[in-house]
């Protein structure tokens, strides 16, 4: 392995790094006596420096990824740009959402933390070998684990990380027997080389077992049913930043992991197409995504707080995009399959889907962070009057979460409905058709539950009439990322676009 | 007269002159009768226009002034007026009934421009249904009339309106319906809503297949359907009665048009559109209908005679008079008719165009005289109520007393010549009908006798001493009535010139 | 041209979110202006249509890489189902004058709402249409829900639910159709031309015709419309029944019958009588005349017999088009147009006229209050409106009908039979709503009669006056004069059929 090719690949990580070692240098070191604004206002800047250098260093990725002994370690381009790209861009905002922050005083460990969690998320977007993706998974989640922590002062934070971490580090412990069995199955780490021998041996007991195990470990970080448990919990107690992290960027991280997963290991049966092989990974797949959509829209009609029922609209989410990571490599079978689509048409899809996801979350979290600030709570009741307390506010939580629901013209619905044609457009038969008829039906659902939120912000008269005042920054990042919404939901083209543009041209 | 030509779209005229009426009516307040006067005397100058001078320019399949403008293509639905003999004469009892009425109604105190308007509206519905030639068309005025009827009932009548005007809607409204079903049927089967093609296909016998074809044998069902809506309107025995109520509750000079003119809406009906279409159907239950028009004329009679409001025998005595129009058009519904039966048809179609007219002048005034009853006597009508007013009100008398005798049918008054060209007709068609029907000409004439004897006669009733005789406006409104009574019971043939030629062109296109 | 209708909506939407708090009288002239720009541009295109077939208006290429296009287009149908909502449009500003509760914020959703529809009739994209037949969802809600009056939040989350449930099934069915076309282009014309196998319509047709027949008040998927229509405010109560259940009407014609029209075909066996999926829903729209109808006779509250009777009504459209030949598909078209004056008018009497000055719509109070001498304006207003709603010759409704029951009669009498006790039981309900509300002479009891007199109703205002006249006017020029419209219609259904729909 050649260190140079190392650092030419890891030159985003290492820029992270680097900001992150700046902001704990200046905030520990410079302004340790400085007002809270002052060193808030400084480690967030910092920090957007920091992903804007990484972005800037994506840009200037040239070549190949880095290999190692002939085998690919970690891949650049294509996919993979784009994910790393969403995660800087979501993390950026997330620090602009910081600058009101007032939950701890140890300003600069926090965005360092984020920073690395963020490095953790790059690297699995990258990784194409077991060890590099489990090592970046726990860069990713120790990471998590201290931010949904980090409010010492309060004990739903402390019992929510306690929760995250006990499950998080069982269902690691899973993922890493997993990948164990794999690595005996196929006698290398690396995911071709795995999906190269297990395609020349067959299929066997022990892959499924090893499979099941991988699943269950990937599960949790996605939070799909039923390995979803610690999200609601999650979402409640951590402190509104870290939650918008964990909601927007650790699950394009990891859904951009599924998505190498499955470009390698679920095309291992391609070439036969009955193989059970295919069958039998692809059902787990599709059960997973069934049972998210189903639990997850229907808990969510249930709940009366607004951070839960984001959580549960989140496992939801994640049930329509494990859809379509399912079927990433299309069933090819008899059926029409279309010119326009290209080879690439599902995966950009998810792509589009939780770029504009996180997007929308963290909008989503910041309203809801501001109201929290103002009532003290983010129970439903608590959203009353919104539209005079604050009618920008107001708006922009319109926006969002109609953009949730899939109301067109905003970009949710158009994210919708671009996987559902591309799982249909690639696939043929009565299993695709019947998940994304499922897909479609619940998301009707969901709009009930949306509505009761924006019901209390719109219809039912406000308990207390004063005005929210919001931070200026925040203020003008919700609109921006509504507007966002709005833009890219009337002109899907140009995200598309950008998107496929990574891809090369068939 | 120039301008006059068959391009000068007169009956459009005649038919919307009304509707501008009611307009400027519904702004007047309380002049509304003033204009509603001036609108009615010019309808009735122009419908005497028509009648005078629908023979003088080109006459098309036997009528004159036509206009036709397609309206509606794909419903075969057309705008097509035109006027024989049948309908110049209606449209001119129209015009002279509702000129009665209006003049009768001269304490109109409660919102007068909303009764004035109605009143004119009403008018335009009967000169419309009374001009069309095209089922639409005829169909949207007949209709129209029904709306005007019923709140002019509803908002102006006696203690017991709002039964009496839902009864006249709801029955009328479905014998509309039956109507409307039946012809939606020959639509369907034949492509064409025209009366004239509809009448020539029935004449050469084309329709019935053509409906069979494509409907199945129904066409004597829907018969049964057009002559059910006209049974309501006419009205014929079981169907009327909503009939007493309706005269009743409604205000009298509401009860002349009534009976003056939509009761001979129904007949007209019959003439114009049953019988051209349906003739052949009509033959075939020729025996059933007749006993229905008997059973008309004499329960009309018997039923009149059992009634102590005067209004009541009135509305009575008009189910019985027109039951004789009924008869006479039934009983010339007879297949392949030699030339004595022809001269007979011809003798009861006369009859019945002028029992139409007649029956209309003088029920028209019989309620009128009521009228001026009730207002003199704040609101009497029982024949028990009156008596002896020979003395008081002499004028009256004499008048009224003229119109009761043309109603019995006495000779030398317009009622009589009327019944007497239908019973001549019908003796040789339908002997049997004709006897029982003399029935009803003698419990008439006991009801009209009874009539005069208990109001005219006899000792003078408590708060009939100072009732006040007819003032000189009302004489002078009244006397060319009871004039043309005379004119047409003396010379009838002033009317029987004019119709008797559209009488021979109608028996020569039907067939039985 | 035509397109200016929508931008103009969405332009005066956004203006009316900005305008400033507490400048009611701003707000409902801008909105005036807006919706009689609309109707203008409404009118203008129509007449420019006259003898023009499908005249395309914009395209452009939204999603290239889908084959999606920003396409609009108008023909014939399109024009008169514009038409009706712009003249909707400005009768509903009109009786929405005397609203004072967040003015702007109504009208902005108001015409957000006017906005949608008039994108859904002018859209020849299946995409594009889907997405402007979606956006209407949202204000739908608001409007209830805000300003609404009985059970207000239910009847509006009941509203939107079930929507968005028909949405979702015609989402569905975009989806399929358009992978199974072949993932090239959501053009109507070339899903239409994609020769989608038999099978695949089999299935995909009733789907996509359920999923916008719910919007359209099919039975049974109807329930959501008297409660709806009920607790709306009046203006959103004429937009509700006038226009947005024609949206549902002119998706079945346009999506369901025009993309799938082999849907229609007879199964090849028969259950009970019914072959075919076209005998199911000509069925059911028959259950739906009769039995809206015999509710609407049962109610007491004044609102719910129109509201039931707009069920009633929109039976006929469906029915209609369920003819599948040129009279009675043509009559649908008009029977969306003259049902939407005339439920307009009615809502807009109930709502605007009587119930804002006499607080109830229940029979049995509004019979003690003499309305016919209290409110004669609006007891002659109801005439006129009750006789079009029953199909009154010279009224719209009596040739659009006509039209249906000819073209049905040609498929199956018994069709007709059925319809035609619908239009009996219609006189009916609608004669005892009149009487009821404006013509009772129940005198009240000694101590309900005022001591003082009666109390005076406030007078009726000059938008009122405009509004009725509008509408009334239109139903009767229509009845007069059907060619005006149907010369539109008429060669738009023959294209539509022609183009493979036997």
């Amino acid at each position: 392995m050649n260190y140079a090719d190392l650092f030419r690949v890891t030159l985003p990580e290492t820029a992270l790094e680097v900001a992150a070692l700046i902001v704990l240098i200046v905030d520990l070191g410079f302004l340790h006596k400085a007002a809270l604004k002052v060193r808030v206002t400084v480690a967030a800047l910092l920090g957007v420096v920091g992903c804007g250098a990484a972005l800037w260093a994506i840009g200037i990725q040239v070549g190949l990824g880095l290999y190692v002994d002939e085998s690919p370690v970690l891949a650049i381009g294509g996919g993979v740009a784009v994910a790393q790209i969403g995660i800087l861009v979501l993390t950026a905002l997330t620090f602009l959402l910081l600058i009101d922050l007032d939950f701890t005083r140890h300003v600069g460990e926090y965005v360092a933390v984020v920073l690395m969690a963020a490095t953790g998320g790059l690297l699995i977007a990258s990784a194409q070998d077991l060890l590099v993706i489990f090592v970046g998974l726990e860069l990713l989640s120790l990471g998590l684990y201290i931010l949904t922590a980090f409010s010492k002062g309060s004990g739903k934070s402390a019992e929510a990380a306690m929760k995250y971490y006990l499950f998080g580090g069982m269902s690691a412990a899973f993922l890493l027997f997993g990948f164990s069995y794999f690595y005996g199955l196929s006698g290398t780490t690396n995911l071709f080389g795995i999906q190269q021998a297990i395609w020349k041996s067959g299929p066997s007991v022990l892959f499924f077992v090893a499979w099941i195990l991988v699943v269950a470990g990937l599960g949790f970080k996605v939070a799909a049913v039923p390995f979803h448990l610690w999200a609601p919990d999650t979402y409640e107690g951590a402190p509104a930043s870290s939650a918008a992290f964990i909601a927007s960027v650790s699950k394009v991280a990891s859904f951009a992991l599924l998505i190498s997963l499955s470009n390698s290991w679920l095309r291992i049966g391609e070439r036969s197409w009955s193989g059970t092989l295919l069958t039998g990974t692809l059902l787990t797949f599709l059960v997973l995504a069934a049972a998210s959509m189903i639990v997850g829209n229907l808990a969510a009609l249930a709940q009366v707080s607004v951070r839960r029922l984001v959580a549960y609209s989140a496992i939801a989410h994640a049930g329509y995009i494990l859809l379509g990571i399912a079927f990433i490599p299309g069933i090819s079978g008899p059926g029409t399959k279309s010119d326009l689509a290209s080879p690439v048409w599902v995966e950009t899809a998810v792509l589009y889907y939780i770029l504009t996801y996180g997007l929308t979350t963290i909008g989503a979290f910041g309203v809801v962070s501001v109201v929290e600030r103002a009532t003290g709570s983010d129970r439903l009741d608590s959203f009353r009057g919104l539209h005079k307390r604050n009618p920008l506010l107001a708006a922009v939580l319109l926006v969002l979460f109609l953009s949730l629901a899939g109301i067109p013209p905003l970009v949710g619905f158009w994210a919708k409905f671009n996987l559902f044609a591309a799982v249909l457009g690639v696939s043929a038969g009565a299993v695709p058709f019947g998940l994304v008829a499922l897909a479609v039906a619940l998301s009707a659902v969901s709009l009930y539950y949306y509505l009761q939120v924006l019901k209390r912000a719109y219809v039912m008269p406000a308990i207390d009439e004063s005005p929210i005042k919001a931070h200026p920054v925040t203020m003008a990042v919700l609109l921006f990322i509504a507007a966002t919404v709005v833009i890219l939901g009337c002109f899907p083209a140009l995200l598309q676009g950008w998107i496929q543009s990574f891809y090369p041209i068939p | 007269m120039s301008g006059l030509a068959t391009g000068f779209p007169i009956l459009t005229l005649l038919t919307v002159l009304p509707l501008a009426g009611a307009a400027v009516a519904l702004c007047s307040g309380k002049h509304a009768r003033g204009v509603a006067l001036i609108t009615t005397l010019a309808s009735l100058a122009l419908a005497l226009v028509v009648w005078a001078e629908w023979t003088r320019f080109p006459v098309i399949g036997g009528y004159g002034f036509i206009e036709q403008h397609t309206w509606a293509p794909s419903l075969a639905i057309e705008y097509h007026l035109g006027v024989d003999g049948l309908s110049a004469l209606m449209l001119v009892l129209s015009a002279i009934v509702t000129l009665m009425s209006v003049d009768a109604a001269h304490r109109v105190h409660h919102q007068p421009e909303l009764y004035f308007g109605l009143v004119l509206v009403l008018e335009s519905g009967l000169f419309g249904s009374f001009t069309a030639l095209n089922f639409f068309h005829w169909f949207l005025f007949w209709e129209l009339s029904l709306i005007p009827a019923f709140f002019l009932i509803k908002l102006w009548g006696g203690a017991r309106r709002g039964p009496a005007a839902t009864q006249f809607f709801v029955y009328t409204m479905a014998g509309s319906v039956a109507l409307l079903v039946a012809f939606l049927a020959i639509f369907v089967a034949t492509g064409s809503m025209d009366f004239g093609q509809l009448a020539f296909l029935a004449s050469t016998g084309a329709l019935e297949p053509m409906v069979t074809a494509h409907l199945g044998p129904v066409m004597l069902w829907l018969a049964i359907g057009v002559l059910a809506g006209f049974a309501v309107k006419v009205p014929m025995f079981p169907f009327h009665t909503w009939l007493p109520a309706a005269y009743a509750e409604a205000p009298s000079p509401v009860t002349m048009l009534l009976t003056g003119a939509m009761s001979k809406m129904g007949v007209y009906g019959l003439l114009r559109i049953a019988i051209p279409i349906f003739g052949h159907q009509i033959s075939q239950i020729r025996t059933p209908l007749l006993v229905l028009a008997v059973a008309t004329v004499v329960m009309g009679a018997w039923a009149a005679a059992a009634q102590k409001d005067l209004k009541r025998i009135f509305a009575y005595s008009s189910v019985n008079h027109l039951g004789y129009c009924l008869l006479a058009i039934f009983a010339l519904a007879v297949p392949a008719a030699g030339t004595a039966a022809q001269t007979s048809q011809a003798m009861a179609l006369n009859g019945v165009i002028l029992q139409m007219f007649n029956h209309g002048i003088t029920a028209a005034a019989l309620f009128w005289f009521v009228a001026m009853m009730q207002q003199r006597t704040g609101g009497h009508r029982g024949i028990d109520q009156f008596g002896g007013l020979r003395k008081p009100a002499p004028v009256l008398t004499g008048l009224m007393g003229i119109a009761l005798f043309s109603s019995l049918g006495l000779p030398g008054l317009n009622g009589f010549v009327g019944e007497f060209l239908i019973f001549r007709g019908v003796f040789s068609l339908a002997w049997v009908a004709a006897t029982v029907s003399v029935l009803g000409l003698l419990v008439t004439a006991t009801v009209i006798l009874t009539v005069i004897q208990k109001v005219f006669w006899g000792p003078v009733a408590n708060h009939c001493e100072g009732f006040p005789d007819l003032h000189h406006n009302e004489r002078m409104a009244l006397i060319p009535v009871i004039g043309l009574m005379f004119l047409v019971g003396l010379v009838p043939s002033l009317i029987v010139d004019s119709v008797n030629p559209t009488v021979l062109n109608l028996l020569a296109h039907w067939r039985f | 041209m035509l397109a200016w209708a929508i931008y103009l909506s969405f332009a005066g939407a956004l203006a009316e979110a900005l305008l400033p708090k507490g400048r009611a009288a701003l707000s409902r002239w801008l909105a005036l202006a807006v919706a009689v720009a609309g109707l203008a541009v409404a009118v203008a295109g129509y007449w420019a249509g006259i003898g023009q077939g499908r005249v395309t208006i914009v395209d452009l290429a939204w999603v290239p890489s889908m084959g999606i296009h920003f396409l609009l287009a108008a023909d014939g149908i399109s024009r008169v189902l514009v038409l009706l909502t712009g003249i909707a449009a400005v009768a509903g500003v009109l009786f929405s004058w005397n609203i004072e509760l967040r003015t702007n914020e109504f009208f902005a959703f108001f015409l957000a709402l006017i906005g949608g529809v008039y994108g859904v009739f002018l859209s020849f994209d299946f995409f594009l249409l889907f997405v402007f037949y979606e956006i209407a969802i949202v204000p739908k809600y608001f409007l209830i829900a805000i300003w609404g009056s009985t059970r207000r939040e239910y009847a509006a989350m009941k509203l939107a639910i079930y929507s968005f449930a028909g949405s979702a099934m015609v989402l569905i069915g975009l989806l399929a159709a358009y992978t199974t076309a072949g993932s090239h282009s959501t053009t109507l014309d070339a899903l239409a031309h994609a020769g989608l196998p038999l099978s695949f319509q089999f299935w995909c047709f009733p789907l996509v015709f359920v999923g916008f027949a719910i919007l359209a008040g099919m039975w049974p998927f109807h329930t959501w419309a008297p409660t709806g229509h009920v607790a709306a405010p009046t203006a959103a109560s004429m937009l509700l029944a006038g226009v947005v259940m024609k949206l549902g009407a002119y998706g079945c014609l346009r999506v369901a019958i025009g993309l799938f029209p082999r849907g229609l075909d007879p199964w090849g066996f028969s259950l009970l009588g019914i072959a075919s999926w076209r005998d199911v829903f000509a069925l059911l729209a028959v259950i739906g005349i009769v039995y809206g109808a015999l509710v609407a006779l049962a109610q007491t509250d004044f609102k719910f017999v129109i509201g039931y009777s707009s069920v009633s009504h929109m039976g006929f459209v469906l029915l209609g088009l369920m003819t599948l030949n040129q009279i009675g598909m043509t009559g649908a078209v008009l029977q969306m147009f003259s049902h939407g004056i005339i439920a307009g008018l009615l809502f807009a009497i109930v709502g605007r006229i009587v119930y804002d000055r006499t607080h109830t719509r229940q029979f049995a109070e509004l019979e003690k209050m003499h309305l016919a001498k209290r409110l004669p304006f609006a007891a002659w207003a109801f005439v006129v409106a009750g006789v079009a709603s029953m199909g009154l010759p010279g009224f719209s409704g009596f040739v659009a009908e006509l039209q249906v029951l000819v073209g049905a009669w040609q498929v199956n009498p018994w069709w007709v039979a059925a319809a035609g006790v619908g239009i009996v039981v219609g006189v009916a309900y609608t004669w005892r709503a009149l009487q009821k509300a404006f013509f009772a002479d129940v005198l009240p009891t000694p101590n309900e009669h005022p001591r003082t007199g009666w109390p005076k109703f406030e007078p009726i205002t000059w938008p009122e006056v405009t509004g009725v006249a509008l509408l009334g006017a239109t139903s009767l020029i229509v009845g007069l004069w059907p060619s005006i419209l149907l010369d539109t219609i008429e060669p738009a259904v023959k294209a539509l059929l022609a183009g493979g729909v036997q």
